[in-house]
């Protein structure tokens, strides 16, 4: 135990080199005979490349290559994969389409990459980029998912005949589920939009692919959320060199959401053109490039409807989803709108029928695949919509329909594969109702009533599942990767404490929150204790950082590392002192024997475990000990959370009043950080709800593609917002923990959408609730 | 080419530049201060605010020909040695960042809006109004506003 020890809002120890502009991302490198890609990238949706013309490009001054897609592949590089495999419910696996760095005979999107300059500036390359000719011949588009499944629609990939990539159901059979729907006493249905988002981390997607020639070895320098996994799928499939020749590192990263857990073109081809053209190559993205070719999230288009019995009980569920994939499959966009979408739809409540089915489409439009939630966003917005609208349509409380469903016994199996291990929905309830004064809403109602305003109030009960993965589970399901985590613990002989983690930190803090893990264990300060992550040759695997795994899996390698080297170190502490090794507590940076006034200090624990001079026998020396912890089940981070807004009739302009949040995240280490990271989610589920809004044209043009176009949710949109947490323990892990990155954004989407369509009367009300949409549906 | 002459940092610099070199590939790219961080092309993300003559300005909207002959301070001159600048120190207490790579910007525009202001003059709505021109996807500014209230109160 110490007082930075695991509870402790430890001050972050990364703070220093950002605050003082010392951080260091990908584009803030620098190396010899660095030269520069830009890409040329299709202005068409959806056409068949006739010819490239590279001549003029390759006599401009600076370049020193013009590639294109033929030549990738003549040189064998493998096309991008998607990492999960799902088959449609007739058993038949999924409809993928090839998906090459550079595209060969057809572009599927604007921005699509069709060819690559690399020259000595950045402004050489740009100019040479615009200097290749390509002749197009332009096909018909189809943007909207539900579009692209119609007969007669363009057809995208030649193997998904229809555009249609899967037909995917989960839960209980869908005419039991029809049946029992049929036979309620109430029925609600609606039809839900997701609205399509671009995740926008703030640092552009950067590369820097350095080849060098004599020892045939490559290092890339990438804005990414899990770099083994990078170098592991750039050398296995795409065969840009072999894995032990391959150096990722990712260093400072400025968030990530998702976005950057992909391996996109633009790496494939930096690495491949490093070698091919003799130089270093730094690619790193402009704004609208990352609005064109980031992984793009949610689009779901959906009709659902729930069955209650007199009594108010949900008695079926069943929900229709089409799931647009854009026009290539990415690296998890398989499993985002399947496993981590239907798997949640039994919500926080008791639910015997449950059945969705998800059908997933190629449309001409960037790839969709996880952002900040995952699936997990979309199910929440489907659940809590619906639920909130049954309560107005049952004139009963949303909060009492709400807790007469609760799942109150756990473990609960749902009929969506689930076993919930713990949680207590209707504590985190009560804790939201009362900080948000919830009872005495009405008289706040008639008090902006008296100023013209129109005032309303929303919940959202949302649950997800995080700790991705037990790898056993997830790879019958189709998951190509296992999903554990890896964790070094490395003492030094003064006692001071190196822990590698296969986790990735870009915004996360882990190298405070993990260091509290050793603090604790030890007594040692954080300052002692020093996190390594994100390079490949110092990390020997890793999973990387997504799906609010690095808690509840990274952290759990940790106590599994921690625990070998305390092991280890009471053993040498019991030889030393000549004491039982049961006796041995290590608190405080001293090491003791219980009931007696012996001791030594950690550091000389440390010192002797590698002088090794007085060992006990037959014991290696050093002190340290690695783990892989693969997880036991998934965890389930639950709340509720109240948005309260005011809605000014003339101009359908929402103010947001209060927002207030009870979660359960399990056990936590950091409270300031966890704080924090609801902060964020939930301001990106505001945006979601509120101002974003990924808008493609008919002939497939992104019209938001910049910031003046795009909204982002900033500073003035937002309120400050009333957290608390409430923690049962997951069983299914050494610390209890549940993970807390993506609650924000899962949960709050619905509760601001209720509360708006509370304010204004009419529930008629897509996202993003723009002043425009909400004017629009006041009057209508 | 232009000629460009500044002190960055309270040192002279020199040197010849393309014309439409963008002050905020100026200091990133010839001086090697990657403090500064391009976020976006529009001059909506604020990632690049530095000061020039005591005023906050996006970087990025401004050649380093027309900051010529001025003074300019990146994130990187804002501490007095080892010492953190208050709006510093106020961020690291206060949690006021994540990723950290909107922070140069939003501490630069913090100090900037204290200075026009005054530390006692600064309350929630009028911090958030100002921080307009910083996008933050990390933190949902709540952090930030209690960075930059405190900062203001240690200032005032």
């Amino acid at each position: 135990m110490s007082a930075e020890g695991i509870g402790a809002s430890v001050l972050r120890k990364e703070d220093k080199r950002f605050i003082t502009g010392k951080g260091k991302y990908t584009d803030d490198f620098t190396v010899p005979n660095m030269h520069f890609a830009a890409f040329v990238r299709s202005p068409y949706a959806h056409a068949v490349i006739k010819s490239i013309d590279k001549s003029a490009a390759e006599a401009m001054s600076g370049v020193v290559g013009v590639l294109d897609g033929k030549q990738l592949t003549d040189d064998g590089i493998g096309n991008i994969i998607c990492g999960w495999m799902v088959h449609s419910k007739d058993g038949s696996p999924m409809n993928m389409g090839a998906w090459s760095a550079l595209a060969t005979e057809k572009v599927r999107y604007v921005g699509d990459s069709v060819a690559v300059v690399i020259a000595a500036s950045q402004a050489q390359a740009r100019a040479a980029a615009e200097a290749v000719v390509v002749d197009y011949e332009i096909l018909p588009v189809v943007v909207n998912a539900a579009e692209a499944l119609k007969d007669g629609a363009p057809q995208i990939h030649e193997n998904a005949p229809g555009n249609l990539i899967f037909d995917w159901e989960i839960g209980e059979d869908a005419d039991a589920v029809e049946a029992a729907i049929a036979g309620a006493a109430h029925v609600t249905e609606m039809d839900i939009i997701n609205n399509r988002l671009v995740p926008n981390a703030m640092e552009p997607r950067s590369a820097l692919a350095i080849f060098d020639e004599a020892e045939d070895h490559h290092t890339l320098y990438t804005t990414s959320q899990n770099p083994h996994v990078a170098r592991l799928v750039l050398s296995a499939f795409y065969q840009v060199a072999p894995e032990h020749k391959l150096r990722v590192i990712a260093p400072d990263v400025g968030g990530g959401f998702g976005s950057k857990i992909y391996i996109y073109p633009e790496e494939i081809v930096c690495l491949w053109a490093s070698k091919k053209c003799g130089v270093s190559v730094k690619w790193t993205a402009d704004r609208t490039e990352s609005f064109l070719t980031d992984a793009h999230g949610r689009d779901h288009v959906t009709k659902a409807k729930m069955g209650f019995d007199a009594n108010n009980k949900i008695v079926g569920f069943k929900i229709d989803t089409i799931a647009n994939i854009g026009g290539y499959m990415s690296l998890f966009s398989s499993a985002t709108p399947t496993y981590l979408y239907g798997t949640l739809m039994s919500g926080q409540y008791d639910i015997a029928n449950v059945h969705c089915n998800v059908r997933a489409v190629y449309t001409n439009t960037a790839p969709v695949d996880a952002y900040r939630g995952a699936g997990r966003p979309e199910a929440t917005f489907v659940i809590e919509r619906i639920m909130e609208t049954a309560a107005r349509e049952l004139d009963v409380s949303p909060a009492e329909l709400r807790r007469a469903n609760f799942i109150t016994q756990f473990p609960h199996q749902t009929p969506v594969i689930m076993t919930y291990d713990a949680g207590d929905f209707g504590t985190t309830l009560d804790v939201a109702l009362k900080a948000a004064d919830y009872d005495g809403f009405e008289q706040r109602r008639t008090e902006a009533a008296s100023r013209g305003m129109k005032r309303g109030i929303g919940m959202s009960c949302f649950i997800e599942a995080c700790g991705l993965a037990p790898s056993a589970a997830v790879g019958s399901l189709g998951a190509g990767v296992g999903q554990w985590e890896s964790a070094e613990v490395r003492v030094n002989p003064v006692g001071t404490i190196e822990i590698l983690t296969g986790s990735h930190s870009h915004g996360q803090s882990h190298e405070t929150t993990f260091a509290q893990l050793a603090a604790d264990r030890f007594g040692l300060p954080t300052d002692n204790i020093q996190i390594v992550h994100g390079d490949t040759d110092k990390v020997q695997f890793g999973m990387g950082t997504y799906g609010s795994r690095s808690g509840p899996v990274g952290m759990s390698a940790i106590v599994k590392a921690l625990d070998k080297v305390e092991a280890k170190a009471k053993k040498i502490a019991a030889h030393l002192m000549e004491a039982d090794e049961g006796d041995i507590v290590i608190e405080n940076g001293e090491v003791k024997v219980v009931g007696t006034d012996k001791s030594l200090g950690w550091h000389e624990i440390c010192l002797g475990a590698y002088t090794a001079h007085n060992l006990p026998e037959g014991m290696e020396p050093g002190l340290k000990e690695g783990s892989f912890y693969d997880p036991a089940n998934f965890t389930f981070p639950a709340g509720s959370l109240i948005c309260e807004v005011e809605v000014d009739p003339e101009t359908g302009n929402t103010e947001i009043i209060q927002f207030v949040g009870a979660d359960d995240f399990g056990r936590i280490i950091n409270p300031m950080i966890v704080e924090g990271q609801v902060h964020g989610g939930v301001t990106q589920g505001i945006g979601q709800a509120m101002h974003e809004n990924a808008v493609y044209d008919d002939s497939g043009q992104l019209l938001s593609a910049s910031y003046m176009d795009y909204t982002m949710p900033r500073a003035d949109d937002v309120p400050s917002f009333n957290l608390s947490t409430h923690e049962t323990l997951s069983p299914s892990n050494p610390l209890g923990m549940k993970g807390c990155g993506e609650a924000g954004a899962i949960g709050s989407p619905p509760a601001v959408i209720n509360a708006i369509t509370d304010a204004i009367g009419n529930n008629n009300l897509d996202m993003p609730a723009s002043p425009s949409r909400v004017w629009a549906a006041l009057n209508a | 080419m232009s000629t460009v002459n500044m002190t960055v940092n309270g040192k002279k610099v020199s040197a010849d530049v393309e014309d439409r070199t963008l002050l905020s590939a100026y200091l990133r790219e010839n001086l090697n201060l990657t403090g500064t961080h391009i976020g976006c092309d529009t001059s909506q993300c604020g990632a690049c605010v530095v000061h020039v003559d005591g005023k906050a300005v996006k970087s990025c909207t401004m050649l380093a020909a027309q900051a010529s002959g001025s003074e300019v301070v990146t994130i990187e001159g804002l501490a007095k040695g080892d010492e953190l600048h208050p709006v510093q120190a106020a961020f690291k207490e206060n949690h006021g960042l994540q990723c950290g790579f909107c922070t140069p910007g939003m501490i630069m525009s913090a100090v900037d809006m204290i200075n026009r202001h005054g530390g006692a003059n600064l309350d929630e709505k009028t911090i958030r109004q100002e921080l307009e021109g910083n996008i933050c996807r990390c933190t949902g500014y709540h952090n930030i506003v209690r960075s930059i209230e405190a900062a203001a109160k240690a200032m005032a």
